[in-house]
Order: C-alpha cells, then structure tokens, then sequence
C-alpha cells in the first residue's frame, strides 16, 4: 500500500525486536470472539487514477454547467488561486494544533492576524480563533450571552438563518433556555415594537442577524438601545461577511457572530466553514474558543501563543465555557490570505459590484410582469421577490436552461409562499442576469 | 514564609483573620506555591452571600483553574479590586496585599473550629512528604 | 548534544512582521473584473447610516507581499510533512495529497447545499458510500455525518442517549466517565444537560467494573468510555461492561479518538458499543489545518436511530438519494446545511485507498507502537504495563530525580527535529509522555526517534540543564505565557496618534 512505509521484511524484523511472533500477538489483549475473521467489506484499494475517477464521476452527477442565484447563507466569491497555494503547503495543511509555540508560530501569527481583521471588520475589540460554522458560532454567542448575564430567556429576530435558529433550538433544549421569535415587519426588518414588548428584566439575549435571511440591513441602534435598558446583551449575527465592506459594522453589538464562507472559502455543498466571535474586551473571559496572544519569548523577542485557556475543556473540564476543542483553523487562514489578497480597496470594491448587482438584477426582475418586490427595506445582495406561481415550479422550469433558480421561502416561512431569495454576487455577470431574466418571463408566460 | 500567628487556616489553604464580625479572607503561601504564577482572579462582588464550603471565586494560572472555599458564611462587604490588574500580588504577598475579600460573618463562632498556625504548618508539611513520596 | 544523533530537521529562521506592519495606501493585491452593470451609489440606495467608509488598518499589500508573508510564517511551523509527529491521542498520519486534489474539483467545491436535489447525485452518492464504509467497519446500524468536529459528536452522541431515555419516560441524571477521559468528555455531558460522575481507574488503568456495578443506578444514562484507553490499552472487560449498564438501561457510548488501533481488527458495534463518535482527522487522515476543520460522524444502534439529527440522508424509492429535513423524533439540527462536505470526501478518498487493507493500516500503527514502546522502556518509567495498542504512555519518574520534567523532554525533543508527544495526559499519569507513532512511520524514522529519547534520558542525567532550557533551535525561545494571560494582546492595533492616546 503507497501510504505506509514499510517492506515486510521489515515489519517481520521489528515483531522480532519487540519479541513476538505474530502481529496477532499484538492484539491479543482483545478478546479472541471479536476479534474481525474477515476482511472488511469496503471498495478498493483504489489507486490514485482510481480515486480521482471515482469522484470526477461524482463530480459529473452534480451542477456542472448550471449557473446559480442561491446564497442563503452560502456565498459564491471570487477567489484567488494564491488562497489555495497557501493554504495547501504542508506546514500549514499537515500541522497540528499550535500547543508547541515554538514549532507553531507560523500558524500563532496567522491566528492573531486573523483576530485582527475580524476586529476591524466587525467593529468589536476582540475576535476568537474561529468556531465550526455561523450557526454554531451564533448559538455559543447566545451561551455566552447567557453566562454573563445570569439569564435565560432569548429573543430571536425570526429573520435569522432558519438552519441557525433550528441549531440554537437544539443546544437550547437541554440548557435549560427559553428561545421565542420576533415577527419581522412588511418592510423585512426586526419589528422593533413586537421586540419592545417582549422585552424583560429576563432576557439574556436579543439575536439580530444583519443583512437578515431575506438580505434586508438592519438598522442596530433602536434595537440596541431597547435590549441595553432591559439588561440583555444584543447579538449581532452576519452570515454574508463581504457586506462589511460596504455596511456599517454592529457597532452596538455586545457580541458578533459571523460566517466566515465569504472570504475564500468554496461552497463545498455547506462546509467545511469558519464561524467567528467577536466582542468587548471586557468581555473576553466567558468568551469560548481558542485564543492567539501575543508574548515575548526568553530572549525578548515577539512571539505568539495560545492563551486564555483556562476557559477551555482541556483545563476546566465540566466547568468549561464549551466542549469546542477545535477551531477551522487552516479555514481561517484561508480567510486570512484571501482578506489580505483583497485588502482595503479589494474588499470595498467586491462589496460595491455586490451591492451594484443586485440593484442591476431586482430592476430587471420587477420589469417582468407579476414579479414584485416582497420587502422594501434596503438590502446588500440578496433581495426577495413575489412570483406569480410555486417557486418550486418555475424553479424546476428555469433547470432546462440550465439556471438555478434562487431558494423558496416558502419551507422556512409558511408566510412567504410564492416568495423567492435572490443572490447576486460578484461572480453573477450582467449576460447571465439577463439571461435569468428572460428564462424567468418566459416561464411565467407558459400556461399553467 | 511564615504563617503569621493572627490567622486561621482551613484544609483547603484559605486563612482567615477577623476583626470583630468581620473576616478578611485569602489564600495561603503554600496555596499560591501550588498554583504557580496566578494570571487572574475571580471575587464576588459586595452584597454577595458566602456560604462555609462553597466556593466563592476562582484563581487561575495559565493552565489551571483553583477554586477558592469559603471557611465561613457571610456577606461580602468589599473585595480586592486590585487584584484584577495585579493578580502576580498573589504570589508575591498572598498573607498581605493579596487578600481576596472581607466578609460579615453570619456566625463568627465557625471561625473557632479552623487550625491555628501550628496546626496548619504540621498539615501542609504532612502535604509535602505525601507528594514527594 | 550527542554528536552521533543524526538531526531530522533543521529549522529555517526567517523574520517577519505582521502583515498590518507592511501595509502602504494604494497598494493591492487582487483586481476584480470591471464592473459591467450601472454602478449603484450606495448612499442614496442604502442610506448614508448604513454606509461604511474604509476600514481602517485594513491591510494593502501586493501579491508577492502576500504570497512570500504567509510561506515565511509557514517555515515556522512544524508538520507530518517535516517528519514524525507522536502526539498522543492525536494520531498524526499522512494527509494524502490526492484527498485536496478530489475535495477541490469542479463540481465538489463547487456545489451549494440549497441546489436541486436531482442536481446533488453526485455529492449525496458520496456521503451514503462513507456512511456504509464507516458502519462496516465500526459494526454499528446507523450512522450521521453532520457533526462539525469531535466533540460535536460527543454532544450529539449524548443527544441521542437522552432523547432515547426521555422517550422510555426518564431522561436520567448522570453520567459516568473515567478518570483517564478526556476533558472533552465531562464538558459534553454537561452540555448535554448531565451531572458528570467520575470513575477512578483501578491500578492497572482500567475501568473498575466491581465498582461500575455499585455505581450504575437508575439515575445513570450512560458511560462514556474510550477505547482503547488514553494510555492507549484496551478495555478488555467491555463486554461485560455493556451487560452492566444494558442490565440497569443505561447505554454504552465510546469516544472513537482512538480507532486507529481497532480499524479492521474488531468493531466496537460487536463490543456492546451503542454510540460513538469518529474524528475523521484522526482515524480517518482529513488533514489537522493547524487545529480544524475536523468533522464527527456518530454511528449507533437500531435503538438511537429515529433520534438522528436532521437532516438525514435517505434513499428514494426510485434509487435517488435525498436529504430529509424533517422527522418527529430528531434532536433537531446540530450544524446549519449537511456537514463538513469538504472534510467527508477527504475521509472517503482515504478509505477506498485502502479498502479492506485498513487493517495492515492499524496493524502498522500497533506495531510502531510496540516497537518504540519496546526500546524506551526501562529508559522511561512505565506507569501502566498492560499490553499498548497504538500508543504508549511513559512517565516522567526516572528524570524528575535530575529536576527534569515531561515538558522539558517534549521540549529538547525540538532540537532533535520531532514534534512533541502529548505531555500531561492522562490526567492519572502524572508527567506523563503519551507517544502515537501511527502507521506513517517508517522504521529507519521510528529508530531516530528512539535514539533522540535515549539521548534525551542521558542528558537529562549528565547535564539537565540543556533539556530545561530547550529549544535551543528554533526560532523563539520559550515563551512568556504568564505575561500572555495577565497582559492578553489579542489583536494588532494601530500605533496610537498623540490625540487617541491622550483620551
């Protein structure tokens, strides 16, 4: 087998040296009726070529060759080809956990350097080293939220990522929190009066996400104010991170919440990803995940180490902030190349073209007979639209020339049926805009 | 160091010095020697209720995380504020500066049945042949 | 240092700033395509409270600045690449290179979690070939890919435990974990909403199942056992452990960190197991990145089946594979979308590689094992002399005479070219030298790494010293963690102007 070193002749001389006769002997220590009689019933061994084979035919039976209109909390971005180069050499690919600081400070720096761009990003003061995804990094927010404000209820804008909230529901069950939804009003945002009214001197959280599921920017400062005066901790949530290149951060934020997907990283059918949270300074000992410091070593010079880990299950056991021992790190170098790749002007500019898409795409879309526009609130890049009929249906028509439609509403919100969310992005050119258009007038002409 | 004579000390190297009902709590030499250099501290704030045997704070190196036992019950009426941008006073003076918080007791008599001096220096003493035997 | 230890490495000690240290207005490294619709003016569009202006500090560097930034940062690290990495309980193995080329093809990257199923074959015939690998060779009846990482499968493994009890009427209060059990292990069971009870090991290291009899009541839900143990034995008596808790109705949960010892040897399903967890960054070579992205998949029995995290992954009767949203009796979703997808195609490119041959795999890792265990016994105390699967556990008894300790030798280990082993744990060895050579060492590698140790033992006998103050070769020195947690510096800030600092 190519993957392990070692001739027989070998592996015979080395049972010898340790003294046993067979490599059964080895294993001796399980007992003799379960140890395996038969091969495993598995495919392969495979070759290289047949690896590769095996899943370009994979490859084959997925969307080749379709152009897409889907974000919905996964992103298609520009990316440019240094990301991958980097992040594919083998000191940062084949590396472990940086917990030697002295062999790792490769891997040290690029977490603080990506600590520090999430700062500036999101206008908070610190940043952990990532966490698995945005849904997870939303809900440990909310945990987080709750341990420092000894309370149990949360309040969840309803225009959240309905995977996230479904996520939050499911390490709610059993921390013995309260979740209740906040309606959105008909213009798409968080309805500040219905928030108003749930607030409580019990709440531990507000969880707004911005822009929302349905594109729309929210306006943080009333909110803020609202969740400041009852005692609660306001969670800002970004699923699009290219937005802050162009919107104002969530200044008011106690803690931010953000996916990582948009900068570098592929779309992957979901993941892998990288989730992040930022916060106050003040704030940093009940935040959960792993942290870069900065240090001098023995001879004075700068250095970087993992610190702060006294919050983590490694030490405190039970008492732990989280059971998270991971972060995404080599997800978040990626993250950290490609921002540095695209720096100040880079980043504004993508955001721009985003931004200048979607207005370009909703404006050809409303042309088209019986399309209207859902909500009026301004938005980034992804806006909703009322079709005349079943988004499914037309969705499934748009398939023959080869466009995937943009996501149905209608599973998530039973409020929104016949409501469609469209994603533009950067990588959506005008021709194929267009082309959507026309495919999409031209399915609503058909006889139902 | 020595363990001044004023104190009283409990099994979980707290000590403990009252001056009429109220205590002024801290951890012991041997306590800070333990935990290495301390990085941060962790008190209640004023108003807040201790409760004999419960733990009423933390103290935290760089790779552990101590529980501090309250040696009696009673009302926090003020806490070493300093020790949260000093915590490294812990290791330099813990019988002193390092105090962590001062109570009102609830019932002072408790403070009887902790060891003196002595009888502390025999146990951590009798600590230190267990760990290197 | 001896002169006859050949080195496996030398470090390379290039300087570097941070990037943000670099940074000069107008310079860029990536250009977009010209914009080729109307240009929207975001104030009047978006509203001038919305509108952010440039982002200050915000790096602007060239490309070869980017490109030569992180490759010197990358010189800093060590990795498998570079030679033998023997973290214990970590099982660093090759990262095969054909696993990036597949996760990163047109049409796998590429693919969005929303798009048509009938457009989504490809991706889902993937998924449901890993998921009947893994129950083949973990014995086990039901399977879920979602989980991010390891200790997600934990949570959703204990998830499943207390969603089957609550259904029977009683979810149970506790749950048991070892002494020897990883930290992730009672911090889970928290989350999960138990009291966590600890086991103390009997003195050969393993589960005291006199004792598990006393300690499992009505109230415990489950144990939570690894296995092969942190000191890297096997639990011997785990039949009858399962009898033990199945008799009372609780169930048997193990954390599969370690399966690279059992892969192809026997099944944890045949065991008793009723849950478990797999680290396909371990076991299963998805590449540690530096610390993630890993992904988790729980297998189970019929019994925890209904209870899968949602959603589940089902075949159609027409033979389509489709991912089903909703079932009644789900923990619900753990993660947004299906998984790590990425990490998932790496661990099936691994397992058709090898195919049934999985077995030489941990057979190879067994025997590494043995074999360094083999030569540096006598030379390090062994705490724990049962027989060592795939990792050994030394202490740090014998050195500590000389004032050395465990992280001293992990330290010098540097200077000879090699990774660390895991210091410190098991919590129950104290100073403890956990070694898991895996199956990627080679045995001229294994012998370097043997002669590096003895010669390590020697001068921590003649000249202490030198271990104590090690590294001595790399690019930094020890570092000042203390200074690091009183004084944290999380992140790069501008220097201050004269007006900033005066407020």
């Amino acid at each position: 087998m190519r993957y392990l070193p070692k001739s027989p002749a070998e592996r015979k001389e080395m049972l010898g040296a340790i003294g046993a006769k067979s490599i059964d002997e080895l294993f001796s220590s399980i007992p003799e009726r379960f140890r395996l009689r038969e091969a495993l019933n598995i495919p392969g061994p495979y070759s290289e070529a047949e690896v590769i084979q095996y899943f370009k035919e994979r490859a084959a039976e997925n969307s080749n060759g379709y152009t897409s209109f889907l974000g919905a909390g996964v992103y298609n971005h520009l990316r440019s080809v240094v990301t991958d180069a980097i992040i594919q050499r083998g000191e940062f690919l084949t590396s472990y956990t940086p917990y030697q600081a002295e062999i790792t400070q490769g891997t040290l720096q690029a977490i603080f350097e990506f600590q520090t761009l999430m700062c500036q990003l999101t206008g908070q003061e610190v940043a952990n080293a990532s966490m698995y995804d945005g849904s997870t990094a939303m809900t440990e927010a909310v945990l987080m939220a709750e341990r420092l404000t000894g309370r149990r209820r949360v309040l969840v804008a309803r225009s959240v990522h309905p995977e996230y909230r479904e996520v939050l529901k499911t390490y709610a069950k059993n921390s013995g929190l309260h979740v209740e939804e906040i309606p959105f009003t008909a213009s798409g945002a968080v309805d500040s009066k219905a928030l108003q009214a749930a607030l409580k001197d019990d709440v531990a959280a507000v969880v707004v996400q911005s822009p929302n599921f349905f594109g729309v920017i929210e306006t943080h400062a009333a909110l803020a104010e609202a969740t400041h005066a009852s005692g609660g901790m306001y969670v800002v949530t970004v699923a699009e991170g290219v937005s802050l290149g162009l919107v104002r951060p969530p200044a008011e934020a106690d803690i931010v919440a953000m996916e990582g997907q948009s900068f570098g990283l592929p779309p992957s059918y979901g993941g892998p990803f990288a989730g992040v949270i930022a916060s106050r300074d003040k704030f940093v000992r009940q935040m959960p995940g792993r942290l870069a410091g900065q240090t001098v070593d023995s001879e004075g010079q700068r250095g970087f180490v993992l610190t702060l880990a006294t919050r983590e299950q490694h030490i405190r056991r039970e008492k732990a902030t989280s059971n998270i021992c991971t972060n995404q790190a080599l997800c978040a170098l990626a993250a950290t190349v490609h921002l540095t790749l695209l720096g100040k002007e880079g980043l504004r500019e993508m955001a721009e073209q985003n931004f200048s898409k979607a207005q370009f795409a909703l404006s050809e879309l409303l042309k088209i007979p019986g399309v209207k526009r859902t909500f009026d609130a301004p938005f980034f890049n992804e806006f909703v639209v009322e079709l005349p009929r079943s988004v499914k249906l037309i969705n499934a028509q748009l398939l023959r020339d080869k466009i995937i439609g943009p996501h149905a509403l209608g599973t998530a919100y039973p409020e929104l049926t016949k409501r469609a969310l469209v994603c533009v992005t950067e990588t959506t050119s005008r021709a194929e805009i267009e082309r959507f258009a026309g495919a999409l007038k031209r399915a609503l002409e058909q006889p139902v | 160091m020595a363990y001044p004579k004023q104190f009283r000390y409990t099994k979980e190297h707290e000590w403990v010095e009252v001056k009429g009902d109220v205590a002024t709590i801290g951890i012991t030499d041997y306590a800070q020697h333990e935990l290495g250099d301390v990085v941060f501290v962790e008190l209640p704030k004023p108003g807040a209720k201790i409760e004999t045997g419960k733990s009423f704070g933390t103290v935290e190196s760089v790779k552990a995380v101590s529980e501090i036992y309250a040696p009696a019950s009673g009302e926090v009426v003020e806490a070493n504020g300093e020790l949260h941008n000093t915590p490294e006073k812990l290791n330099t003076d813990p019988h002193g500066a390092a105090w962590l918080i001062k109570v009102r007791l609830t019932n002072p008599a408790e403070i009887g049945k902790l060891m003196d001096a002595a009888a502390y220096e025999a146990y951590v003493a009798d600590k230190a042949k267990e760990t290197s035997a | 240092m001896n002169e006859k230890i050949k080195k496996a490495s030398r470090h390379t000690n290039q300087n570097e700033g941070l990037i943000f240290e670099k940074s000069s207005p107008g310079k860029r490294a990536f250009e977009l395509p010209p914009l080729d619709v109307p240009a929207a003016d975001p104030a009047k569009t978006l509203g001038a409270s919305h509108r952010r202006e440039g982002i200050e500090g915000f790096p602007e560097v060239s490309e070869i600045e980017v490109l030569r930034h992180f490759t010197r940062l990358s010189t800093w690290n060590y990795a498998i690449d570079l030679g033998m990495y023997p973290l214990g309980s970590c099982t660093m193995k090759y990262n095969p290179r054909v696993n990036e080329f597949v996760a990163r093809l047109d049409g796998i990257a590429t693919e969005h979690p929303y798009q048509p199923q009938e457009l989504s074959q490809g991706c889902l015939k993937i998924l449901r070939l890993l998921e009947k690998c893994l129950l083949e060779i973990t014995g086990m009846d039901a399977i879920t890919l979602q989980p991010a990482a390891g200790a997600q499968g934990e949570m959703t493994g204990l998830l499943l435990i207390r969603a089957y009890l609550e259904k029977q009427g009683n979810p149970r209060k506790k749950v048991l974990i070892p002494d020897s059990a990883h930290g992730t292990n009672p911090a889970t069971a928290v989350i999960a909403g138990y009291e966590v009870e600890n086991i103390k090991s009997e003195s050969h290291g393993q589960i005291d199942v006199e004792k598990l009899r006393d300690l499992v009541t009505p109230d415990v839900a489950a144990l939570m056992i690894t296995n092969p143990s942190t000191l890297g034995i096997f639990e011997q008596r785990i039949p009858e452990i399962a009898e033990i808790l199945h008799a009372k109705g609780a169930l048997l949960y193990m954390d599969g960190a370690n399966m690279n010892a059992l892969a192809g040897v026997t099944r944890p399903g045949d065991l008793g197991v009723d849950v478990m967890h797999l680290n396909l960054h371990k076991t299963f070579s998805t590449p540690h990145g530096g610390g993630g992205p890993g992904a988790g998949p729980v297998a189970m029995k019929k019994i925890l089946e209904p209870f899968r995290p949602v959603p589940t992954l089902v075949e159609k009767e027409s033979g389509r594979l489709a991912l089903e949203p909703v079932r009644p009796d789900s923990i619900g979703r753990v993660k947004a979308f299906a998984g790590n997808f990425g990490v998932l195609v790496r661990a099936l490119a691994y397992i058709l590689a090898y195919g049934p041959g999985v077995r030489q795999a941990t057979e190879d890792a067994v025997l590494n094992a043995n074999y360094i265990r083999k030569h540096l016994e006598g030379v390090f105390d062994l705490p724990y002399s049962l027989p060592s699967m795939h990792e050994v556990v030394f202490s740090d008894a014998l050195q500590k005479k000389n004032g050395v300790n465990t992280m001293d030798i992990a330290k010098r280990l540097i200077d000879y070219g090699f990774h660390p082993y895991t210091t410190a744990f098991p919590l129950i060895v104290p100073g403890a030298l956990m070694i898991e050579p895996t199956e990627s060492e080679s045995k001229e590698e294994c012998d370097l790494f043997i002669a590096a140790m003895k010669s390590i033992a020697e001068e921590a006998a003649t000249n202490p010293q030198i271990v104590k103050t090690a590294p001595h070769t790399t690019r930094v020195r020890r570092l000042d963690e203390v200074g690091a947690a009183r004084k944290p510096v999380l992140r790069w800030k501008p220097v201050t102007t004269r007006s900033e600092a005066a407020d």
